[in-house]
C-alpha cells in the first residue's frame, strides 16, 4: 500500500489522486497546524517539510509525496517542548493573529539549515547584503497580514545568534 | 504576599495564547470538528455582476460522485431578504444570499455544492450550468460621477462640515490644488472566511470568522428567521480581521442553508478569490484638495473633497476627510463627501477607515504645501498645530500630536540623512496621525474559585490584538494576582456581550468592563466579611484566595478567605458593564507620527524602504509587546499602500482584474525593513476607565504618506496616484 | 478540479507506453500544473507523473556542456549554478524567481512550460485564446501592466514568466527531448518558444507526448553577469521588466554579449538586434541607448503596459554600466557582479 511518512509515522496515501497534501491532512488526518491561505502557492501558509526541505502543501498531490517524510508544525515541537525558534516567536512575538504561523516557523526552521548548508539566496548577488535583508528575503514566501515581519526576523536572528554560540 | 499595586498592565507580557499559536493547536473556524466530519460546500460563482438567474441545471451536479446537495435559491429555505429590515445596523441586517434569483454583483453565489470532500464539492460545482440575464453593471468612473450625498460617514461624521471663512487672496502666499487618487484594497486577512454550522438538539451551533459576536448571533437571527436564543456562535481564534470580519458573510449564510438543508454539519470556506468577491473592500476614493498658507507658513485654508463608490443597498461611506477636519489649526475648512450607488461586492471598513486613505492624500497635500512654501515639512506640521478641536473649537482630553512630531524626529534623526549609495537617492518623509478614539459600551464576567483561579469570559474577541493577553493583565491587578493564574475565555456567545473587535475601541471598551468586573466581584467579596474585615485587601497566594487587613502599624493581619466565606459559594462570580457615560464627551484622539527612509534607484524607480519610525500617543498601553507589534503591522500596512497595493478593476465585468495573492500585492517581508516606534505613555482616564486608547488603527495612518513624503524628497517626483510603482516615478 | 488518472514514469518505463491525448500532462513538480487545475484552467484527464523518474534528478558535466536533468529543481540548480561562475546569470535569475517552498518543488523543464500568469488566462469567465482558443484576448483592451510588448499578436499579448528561461535564453541553452518514438530532439532554447500569432494555445516547438528530458548549456566564458528583476514587490513577484546580461570587455569593447529580456515578451525574450549593437561595441549610455532603440523598434504597448519600454531602456542601461564599470575594475572577471564569492 502506498503510504508517506508523517512526523515519524506511516500514514496511507488517499483514494482520490485530486487530494492534495494540504487536504489530507486536514480531511484525512484531521490536523489543523498546517493552514491554507490561499491554496495556490501564493502565500506559504501551508508551509511544510518534505525531505527536509520547506514547501508548499497545497501544490503537491499526496501521491506525488509517496515513500517522502513529511513534517508539518506538530512535529516541529510541542507545548513542553518547544522548538528554539516557536519559543523565539513567543518571545519576540513574532505573530499576531496566528494563522501564518505555522508555516512561518516551518519555513524559518528549513531557512536555518539553508544557511548552515551555504544555500544562496538573492540576497546573496545584491551589492549591500545584511543578515536581516538576507532571512527578510529567504521568508519573502510566506506573506503575514498582522504584518508581524520584523519580528520574525528578529525572531529568527535570535535563534541563528544562539546557535552561533 | 503579592507587591500590593504591582502592575502587570502595560509590561511586555508574552501572548497567553502564544504556545497554542506556535505549535499549530489555536483552532480557528474552519478546523472546528463536530462528532461527524463536517461536510463541504463550495460556491458556484457568478460569472455576471448584476442581472436575474434564467436557468438553472444543476442534474449533473447533484449526480457527481459525494454530492449530498445543491442549493440554489429554489431550495434555500426560508431566508429574510438581504439588507432587512432597514432599521437594524448593517452588521444585524440579513446577510441572505440564494434568497432570490436577483445576483447583485460578480463572484455572488449561484448556488452552493455540499459533498462529502472538498474535491468533490469544488468540481462538482463546475458541473452547474447557469444562465444570467445581466445589465450594465454601475461603476465610479470619475471625481463627478459621484453625486450621492451619504445618509452617514463611518464614525459618526457628517458628510459634509466647513468652519471659519475663506482666506482673502491678498492673504494668501502659497497654494496647492491637488487631486489625489487611491486604489481599492482589501483587508485580505491569512486566514480566509470560513463557518462550520451544526443544528443541534434544535439550537444552530456556528463556528466562524467574526470580530464582533453579539451582532453576528442577531444577523442569523434575522437572515434565517429563527429566534436568536437557539443560536450559538464562537469565534475563539481569528485569523486576522481588520474590518473584513465585523459581520458576517456569505460563508456563514451558506453553511446555515445547508446544515439546515441537510441536517448534518456543514463547512463553507472561501478561496482566496471568492474572499475578494464574497467579503468587503475598500472602495477607491478620489481626493481633491486645495490648501493655503500666508507667508508666515500658516494655513489659511484647507478643502478636501472626497468622491467614493459605495456599494448599492448597503449603507458604508468612509470620512476620508476626517483628518483634514483635525489635524491643522486652519482659517478654512471645508470637507465634503459625495458617493455613487454601485454594482460591486460589498463596500465596508478595512483597517483604518476614512484615515488609511484619507491621509494618504491629506499628508501628502500638506508636504507639498510645505515644500511650495519653503518650509520644513516637520516645521510646517509644527507651525499649524491645533490646540482645541479646529473646526468645532471642543476641546481634546489629550492632544499629543505635538510631542510625537518633536520626540519622534529626534529618535528618528530627522536632519540626518544618509549616503546614498551609487546609482541611489535617499529620501526622509515625515506624517501626522490623529485617528479618532472611540469608546463602546461591553461587558465581562470574571470568576474566581477558591484555589484563587481567575476566569474571565466575555464573548469578546482577539483578531490577532492580544485580547487574550491584555484583559488577563487587567485581572490579574485588579485582584492582585499573576497572570499565570487567569484563564480568559473569548469569542462564545454564551459569554456576556461585549464591543467586540473593530474601530480601534475593543481593548479600552471591553477591559474597562473587565476592570469593572473585578471591582465587582472584589465588592462581592468584601461584602461577605464580618463588617470590620470589610477594607481587607484581597489577594491570591499559593492556591488560596487570602486578603490582608492593614493594621494601624503599618502591618497587615493576613487571613484566608474561606476563614469566613464558605467554601461552598465558590466560585464566585462579578460581571462588570461600561457604556457611552464611562467616557468623556470632549474630543478624544489618538496621535502619532510617522517617519520614513527610503533608497530609490535612479534608473528604474525602484523604492526600498529602509527605514519607518513612529512616535505615538494613545493612552495607558495595556501591553508593550503587542501593542508594538500591532502598531508596527499598522505601519507595515501603511508601507502596502503607498508602495504596492490596489485591486484592479475590470470595468465591463465589474469584476476584480487581481484577486488573489499573486497580483494583489500585500508587502513581503523583503519589502519591510526596520519598522520601530515609540509610545509617549499617559493614561487618558477621561476616554477610558482604563486610560487607554485605540491603537490597532493609528499605526496605519499617516505612515503610507510618510514614506510617498519621502519618495518625493529623494526624487522630487510627487505620484499623487496609489500606489506608488517605479513606472509611476520614472515617468514623473 | 475534474477527475483523472495518474501513471507513473519512471527509469525502466518506455515512454511510449503512455498516453500522447491532448488531455494528457506530464506532471513534474506541480507547482504550476496543480494551480491551474484547480481553476479548471487545465483540465487534464491524465496525468502522468514524474515524481519516479529519479534518473532526470541529476546534474551532470563533460569537457564543454553542463547538463541538468529535466527534475533538478529550481533550488538544486540554483546552488549548482551558483558554484559555477560562468552559470551566475541563471543562478541569479532562478533565485529572483518565486520563493524557496516553490523552488524547491519547481522542477528545470516544469519552469520551461510553465503558463502565463496573464490575469485572464487564470479567470475563467473572461475571454482567453490562450485557455480558449478563438474566444478572445480580454487583455488587448482591460488592465494589461504585466503583458508583453514583444512578440504580441492581435490574439494574445500575454508574457511567459520564467526568469530561470530567461537566463538560459541569454545562455543559449539547447533543450534535450525524447518523443513517444523513442527518438531524440536537441532544440535550441532560442528556438523551443512559438509567439502566439493565431495560435497562443500553442507554446512551444514540443509535439504532443514530447518529453523534455535534459537542458544542457555550453562551458564558455561570460563575464561577468547580471540578472536584474524590477517587479512589484521586491521578493515574490513576477517581472515587469528583468533582464539577464553577461558579457567581457576587451580594449574597452564588450564581446560574449548574452543578453536577454523578461517581462516584456510573448516568449522570454532574445534581443538579436540589441546584441548586434553591443557585440563589439565601446559600452556608454549612448550605445545602449542604441541597442534598446533597435530592439524597441518593434515593441508595441496597450494602454496599462506603456511604462515598459521606458522601464527596460533603463533597466538595461543600468544592468550593462553596472557590468561596464566593473569589467573596466576587474578585467577578465567571471561570475556575479555582486556579491559571488
Amino acid at each position: 500500500m502506498a503510504t508517506l511518512k508523517l512526523n515519524g509515522s506511516d500514514v496511507s496515501l488517499p483514494d482520490d489522486p485530486r487530494t492534495t497534501l494540504l487536504d489530507f491532512l486536514h480531511q484525512h488526518l484531521s490536523l489543523f497546524g498546517t493552514k491554507k491561505g490561499c491554496d495556490h502557492g501564493q502565500c506559504g501558509a501551508c508551509t511544510v517539510l518534505v525531505d527536509g526541505e520547506r514547501v508548499n502543501a497545497c501544490l503537491a498531490f499526496a501521491f506525488q509525496l509517496e515513500d517522502c517524510e513529511v513534517t508539518t508544525i506538530e512535529g516541529i515541537g510541542q507545548r513542553d517542548s518547544l522548538h528554539p525558534l516557536q519559543q523565539a516567536f513567543i518571545e519576540r512575538d513574532a505573530f499576531q493573529c496566528g494563522y501564518c504561523t505555522s508555516g512561518q516557523i516551518c519555513s524559518g526552521v528549513s531557512l536555518l539549515q539553508e544557511l548552515t548548508n551555504g544555500d544562496p539566496s538573492a540576497v546573496t548577488y545584491s551589492s549591500k547584503a545584511s543578515l536581516k535583508e538576507d532571512i527578510s528575503e529567504r521568508m519573502s514566501g510566506n506573506l503575514c497580514r498582522c504584518g508581524a515581519y520584523p519580528n520574525i526576523v528578529d525572531a529568527i536572528t535570535d535563534v541563528i545568534a544562539m546557535e552561533r554560540q | 504576599m503579592a507587591t500590593p499595586n504591582s502592575k502587570i498592565v502595560g509590561s511586555a507580557v508574552n501572548r497567553i495564547d502564544g504556545v497554542q499559536k506556535v505549535t499549530g493547536q489555536a483552532r480557528y473556524a474552519a478546523e472546528q470538528m463536530s462528532e461527524q466530519i463536517p461536510l463541504v460546500g463550495w460556491i458556484v460563482a457568478s460569472d455576471t455582476a448584476v442581472g436575474e438567474i434564467t436557468s438553472l441545471e444543476t442534474g449533473l451536479a447533484e449526480q457527481s460522485e459525494g454530492v449530498h446537495a445543491v442549493i440554489t435559491y429554489k431550495n434555500a429555505g426560508p431566508l429574510k431578504p438581504f439588507g432587512k429590515p432597514a432599521d437594524e445596523s448593517r452588521f444585524t441586517q440579513s446577510r441572505a444570499v440564494l434568497n432570490e434569483p436577483h445576483i447583485r454583483h460578480f463572484g455572488a453565489p449561484v448556488a452552493l455544492v455540499i459533498a462529502d470532500t472538498l474535491e468533490q464539492a469544488r468540481y462538482a460545482a463546475s458541473l452547474v450550468d447557469y444562465t444570467i440575464e445581466g445589465q450594465t453593471p454601475e461603476l465610479l468612473t470619475h471625481f463627478e460621477g459621484a453625486t450621492q450625498v451619504p445618509d452617514s460617514l463611518d464614525g459618526g461624521f457628517e458628510p459634509d462640515a466647513t468652519s471659519g471663512n475663506r482666506p482673502d487672496n491678498s492673504d494668501v502666499k502659497t497654494s496647492v490644488d491637488s487631486t489625489y487618487t487611491t486604489p481599492s484594497q482589501i483587508s485580505a486577512a491569512m486566514e480566509p472566511h470560513a463557518t462550520v454550522a451544526e443544528f443541534k438538539n434544535g439550537k444552530l451551533e456556528v463556528f466562524t470568522s467574526v470580530q464582533i459576536i453579539a451582532s453576528a448571533v442577531e444577523a442569523l437571527a434575522i437572515t434565517l428567521e429563527m429566534d436568536a436564543e437557539n443560536i450559538v456562535v464562537q469565534s475563539p481564534f481569528i485569523g486576522g480581521g481588520f474590518g473584513s470580519k465585523l459581520g458576517l458573510h456569505y460563508d456563514a449564510t451558506l453553511a446555515c442553508i445547508g446544515a439546515r438543508h441537510l441536517k448534518r454539519a456543514v463547512k463553507v470556506v472561501l478561496s482566496r478569490r471568492q474572499v475578494f468577491y464574497n467579503t468587503p473592500h475598500r472602495g477607491h476614493s478620489t481626493q481633491q484638495m486645495t490648501l493655503s498658507a500666508n507667508s508666515d507658513g500658516e494655513l489659511l485654508s484647507i478643502v478636501h473633497k472626497s468622491a467614493m463608490p459605495k456599494a448599492k443597498g448597503y449603507e458604508f461611506a468612509e470620512a476620508t476627510g476626517a483628518g483634514a477636519r483635525v489635524t491643522y489649526q486652519s482659517q478654512y475648512i471645508e470637507s465634503t463627501h459625495r458617493v455613487k450607488d454601485v454594482d460591486l461586492p460589498l463596500i465596508d471598513s478595512t483597517r483604518s477607515p476614512g484615515d488609511a486613505i484619507g491621509s494618504l492624500a491629506f499628508e501628502s497635500a500638506i508636504d507639498e504645501l510645505a515644500h511650495e512654501a519653503g518650509v520644513d515639512p516637520l516645521t510646517f506640521r509644527l507651525n499649524n498645530l491645533p490646540v482645541v478641536h479646529p473646526m468645532k473649537g471642543t476641546p481634546f482630553t489629550s492632544h499629543n500630536l505635538g510631542e510625537c512630531l518633536r520626540q519622534g524626529a529626534q529618535q528618528f534623526k530627522w536632519q540626518h540623512k544618509p549616503q546614498p549609495s551609487k546609482g541611489k537617492v535617499i529620501g526622509h518623509g515625515v506624517a501626522s496621525a490623529m485617528r479618532m478614539n472611540v469608546f463602546v459600551e461591553s461587558s465581562a464576567q470574571v470568576e474566581i474559585d477558591e484555589q484563587g483561579k481567575v476566569t474571565v469570559r466575555t464573548d469578546m474577541t482577539d483578531i490577532g490584538t492580544g485580547t487574550y493577553t491584555i484583559l488577563a493583565q487587567i485581572a490579574a491587578d485588579a485582584l492582585q494576582t499573576s497572570v499565570d493564574n487567569v484563564t480568559v475565555q473569548l469569542g462564545d456567545s454564551r459569554y456576556p456581550a461585549s464591543c467586540g473587535s473593530g474601530g480601534s475601541f475593543g481593548a479600552a471598551s471591553t477591559g474597562s468592563a473587565v476592570k469593572r468586573a473585578c471591582e465587582a466581584l472584589l465588592d462581592s467579596i468584601q461584602s461577605q466579611l464580618p463588617s470590620e474585615l470589610s477594607n481587607a485587601k484581597l489577594y491570591v497566594e499559593e492556591g488560596k484566595v487570602k486578603a490582608a487587613m492593614p493594621n494601624t502599624d503599618d502591618t497587615a493581619t493576613q487571613f484566608l478567605i474561606t476563614d469566613y466565606i464558605p467554601t461552598n459559594t465558590f466560585p464566585i462570580s462579578a460581571i462588570g458593564k461600561v457604556s457611552e457615560d464611562d467616557t468623556s464627551d470632549d474630543e478624544q484622539y489618538s496621535c502619532g507620527a510617522h517617519f520614513a527612509e527610503v533608497e530609490v534607484d535612479t534608473y528604474t524607480g525602484e523604492v526600498r524602504l529602509l527605514r519607518q519610525y513612529g512616535m505615538f500617543s494613545a493612552g495607558q498601553i495595556l501591553n508593550i509587546k503587542t501593542a508594538s507589534s500591532q502598531i508596527k503591522g499598522g505601519m507595515v500596512w501603511g508601507a502596502g499602500y503607498a508602495l504596492t497595493e490596489g485591486i484592479h478593476h475590470h470595468e465591463n465585468s465589474a469584476s476584480f482584474v487581481n484577486p488573489d495573492f499573486g497580483e494583489y500585492h500585500i508587502a513581503v517581508n523583503r519589502d519591510i525593513a526596520e519598522v520601530s516606534l515609540d509610545f509617549l505613555e499617559e493614561p487618558d482616564y477621561a476616554a477610558s476607565p482604563v486610560g487607554a486608547k485605540g491603537i490597532g488603527e493609528l499605526g496605519i495612518t499617516g505612515a503610507g504618506a510618510a514614506i510617498a513624503n519621502a519618495i518625493f524628497d529623494a526624487t522630487k517626483v510627487r505620484v499623487r496616484d496609489f500606489p506608488i510603482t517605479m513606472d509611476k516615478i520614472i515617468s514623473g | 478540479m475534474q477527475p483523472f488518472d495518474v501513471h507513473h514514469f519512471n527509469d525502466n518505463t518506455p515512454l511510449n507506453t503512455f498516453s500522447t491525448a491532448k488531455t494528457s500532462r506530464f506532471l513534474a513538480g506541480g507547482t504550476n500544473l496543480i494551480d491551474l487545475m484547480k481553476l479548471q484552467v487545465e483540465t487534464p484527464k491524465t496525468l502522468i507523473s514524474l515524481a519516479k523518474w529519479k534518473s532526470a534528478n541529476a546534474i551532470s558535466q563533460n569537457n564543454t556542456h553542463y547538463h541538468i536533468g529535466a527534475m533538478v529543481s529550481n533550488s538544486d540548480l540554483a546552488k549548482f549554478a551558483h558554484s559555477e561562475p560562468s552559470l551566475s546569470v541563471l543562478s541569479q535569475a532562478l533565485l529572483s524567481g518565486a520563493t524557496v517552498q516553490l523552488r524547491n518543488r519547481a522542477t528545470t523543464a516544469g519552469n520551461l512550460l510553465q503558463r502565463t500568469r496573464c490575469y485572464y488566462f487564470y479567470d475563467t469567465t473572461k475571454a482567453c485564446n490562450k485557455r480558449e482558443p478563438g474566444s478572445g484576448c480580454t487583455a488587448l483592451n482591460s488592465m494589461n501592466r504585466i503583458h508583453a510588448i514583444f512578440g504580441t499578436s492581435d490574439k494574445c499579448i500575454a508574457t511567459h514568466p520564467s526568469d530561470m528561461a530567461v537566463a538560459m535564453i541569454a545562455l543559449n541553452a539547447i533543450v534535450n527531448t525524447q518523443l513517444p518514438d523513442g527518438t531524440e530532439r536537441k532544440i535550441a532554447l532560442r528556438e523551443f518558444y512559438q509567439a502566439p500569432g493565431d495560435s497562443p494555445h500553442i507554446e512551444s516547438v514540443l509535439q504532443d507526448g514530447e518529453l523534455i528530458t535534459h537542458v544542457s548549456i555550453e562551458k564558455k566564458e561570460r563575464g561577468t553577469q547580471y540578472y536584474h528583476k524590477v517587479r512589484d514587490r521586491s521578493s515574490y513577484a513576477f517581472a515587469l521588466v528583468s533582464v539577464a546580461a553577461g558579457l567581457t570587455i576587451k580594449d574597452g569593447r564588450a564581446h560574449n554579449v548574452n543578453l536577454a529580456f523578461g517581462g516584456v515578451g510573448t516568449t522570454p525574450w532574445y534581443p538579436e538586434k540589441a546584441i548586434r549593437v553591443l557585440e563589439g561595441a565601446e559600452i556608454s549610455p549612448e550605445v545602449i541607448s542604441q541597442a534598446a532603440d533597435a530592439e524597441l523598434a518593434t515593441a508595441k504597448v496597450f494602454g496599462s503596459n506603456d511604462f515598459k519600454p521606458l522601464l527596460l531602456r533603463r533597466t538595461l542601461e543600468k544592468v550593462l554600466m553596472e557590468i561596464f564599470t566593473h569589467q573596466s575594475d576587474h578585467p577578465h572577471h567571471e561570475g556575479a557582479l555582486h556579491g559571488n564569492a
